[in-house]
């Protein structure tokens, strides 16, 4: 199991805690993770990429092992920590004021 | 009538604000979808416990939610607003073209006839449409494709469609209002449009008569005369007696005829209000004083409304769609201001309280007048 920390307005709209398990058969990449987080919470649509183009909104990050993952290839796979389920995908929002 | 429920769309949530017909003593529950922009909340008018909120941030984009109790509890629905066909471009700031982007609901219109049906306004411009209760959403493509599209232009605001007027006697009649591109209206259900622009007066515009590119701000039309049409434009208060077919100044002896937002009593359709603001430049009321101006002849004599309003160091704005009327005897006006506070008048203006003083910038208000 993948495990994948939402930010506190995407925890409230899903109706979870702070980390989820989002299972992922295959690579664990980005593209698969987020798939699969949408497949299972289909609320999240759109909220961390655009539902079309599937492309990063532009105040989301996404973190992993202390690494910046937001500009990576969406194919790239994520760290073996991440894809063991030792350490999470953190789901940022971009500090930004407000 | 047994009371009134006020729907208050803030910066950070939506407030839900109940009183019996006294309209003295308020609850207040909120704030729902705490932190999010919530533009508008509205009631469908033929189910009065069925509500629809659009829920934004710039994090995390559009969410829908839907309530079927009246406020206590909400679902989200669909939030699919994807353009129909080929987007084309419209005008930026620069005078560049720029193609459509979707950024957010600006502002939901229940239909009056089935709970059902709803509009969607969005920016950048384009009206959509569900048939299923908000689950999925169609965009009626003939406005964003008019032909005129090329030229419309965004307001400091965004090019957002955020005034749905339906006529209560024609459900394919609609009117809507974009900034800057002004009213457009339908005669069959949103297929077709044409501009509704004749007569509006726009020095910000290199042609002040186009057909489009007016900053229209906000339209509001009593149900019994669907005919006349009231309008705040950026700068001027107008008024239409022919469907839109063409529009004549009614700005008589306010203080300044810049402002949002434009209402009309609920039992005298030739009374309406107006809160006037310095100019667009200075987004608050002239002179420090928060004054609601009512004309009881249709415009152009308009009395100040000052009674229970701050008449010192106010420098709030109210938003265009941040006032609203209810169906009570005595007829209840209601705003918001971007300080947080929402002012109820339950006798048609005369006198004004806050209901709530510390919300954080209204950007909308409705009011639902419950049986």
């Amino acid at each position: 199991m993948i495990r994948v920390v939402l930010p506190q307005h995407l925890r409230t709209l899903a109706k979870v805690g702070r980390e989820i398990e989002v299972e992922v058969s295959g690579p664990v990449t980005q593209r698969s993770v987020l798939d699969a987080l949408e497949a299972t919470y289909p609320v999240l649509e759109g909220t961390l990429r655009d539902r079309q183009t599937k492309k990063r909104r532009a105040m989301v990050r996404f973190f992993a092992c202390e690494e910046d993952w937001s500009n990576a290839e969406l194919d790239e796979p994520l760290p073996e920590a991440v894809a063991s389920g030792k350490e999470p995908l953190l789901v940022i929002g971009a500090m930004a004021g407000g | 009538m047994s009371g009134v429920r006020v729907l208050v769309g803030t910066r950070k949530g939506a407030f839900v604000l109940t009183s019996d017909g006294k309209r003295q003593k308020w609850d207040v529950s909120g704030p729902h979808f705490a932190g999010w922009e919530v533009y508008h909340v509205k009631g469908s008018p033929a189910d009065p416990n069925r509500l629809f909120a659009s829920q934004s941030t710039s994090w995390f984009g559009q969410v829908i939610q839907r309530s079927d109790d009246g406020g206590k509890t909400w679902e989200p629905v669909g939030k699919d607003f994807a353009y129909d066909g080929p987007t084309g471009t419209h005008l930026w700031y620069d005078g560049t073209p720029h193609p459509w982007e979707f950024a957010r609901v600006w502002h939901l219109e229940p239909s009056l006839h089935d709970p059902d049906t709803i509009y969607a306004g969005v920016e950048d411009a384009a009206l959509f449409k569900s048939t299923d209760g908000g689950m999925s959403w169609q965009e009626l493509k003939g406005l964003r494709t008019h032909t005129s599209a090329g030229k419309w232009q965004p307001g400091a605001g965004g090019m957002c469609l955020h005034t749905i007027v339906e006529d209560p006697t024609d459900a394919k009649r609609i009117f809507i209002a974009i900034s800057s591109a002004g009213v457009f209206r339908t005669e069959d259900g949103g297929e077709t449009w044409e501009p509704m622009n004749n007569g509006l007066h726009s020095k910000e515009i290199p042609e002040p008569y186009a057909e489009v590119g007016h900053c229209v701000h906000r339209i509001a039309m009593h149900p019994s005369r669907p005919e006349t049409l009231f309008m705040q434009k950026h700068w001027d208060v107008m008024r239409s007696d022919d469907g839109g077919g063409s529009w004549r100044e009614i700005s008589g002896n306010l203080p300044s005829d810049f402002g949002f937002p434009i209402d009309v009593h609920a039992h005298e359709p030739e009374t309406i209000y107006v809160v006037p603001i310095t100019s667009d430049s200075e987004h608050y009321p002239p002179d420090g004083k928060l004054r609601v101006y009512r004309s009881r002849s249709g415009g152009n004599e308009w009395e100040a409304l000052t009674n229970g309003l701050p008449q010192e160091n106010c420098y709030v704005n109210v938003l265009r769609d941040a006032m609203a009327v209810d169906r009570m005897d005595s007829c209840g006006v209601y705003f918001g201001t971007t300080g947080g506070q929402v002012y109820a008048s339950a006798d048609s203006g005369d006198s004004w309280a806050p209901i709530v003083r510390d919300l954080p910038a209204v950007l909308s208000v409705e009011v639902q007048t419950l049986a």
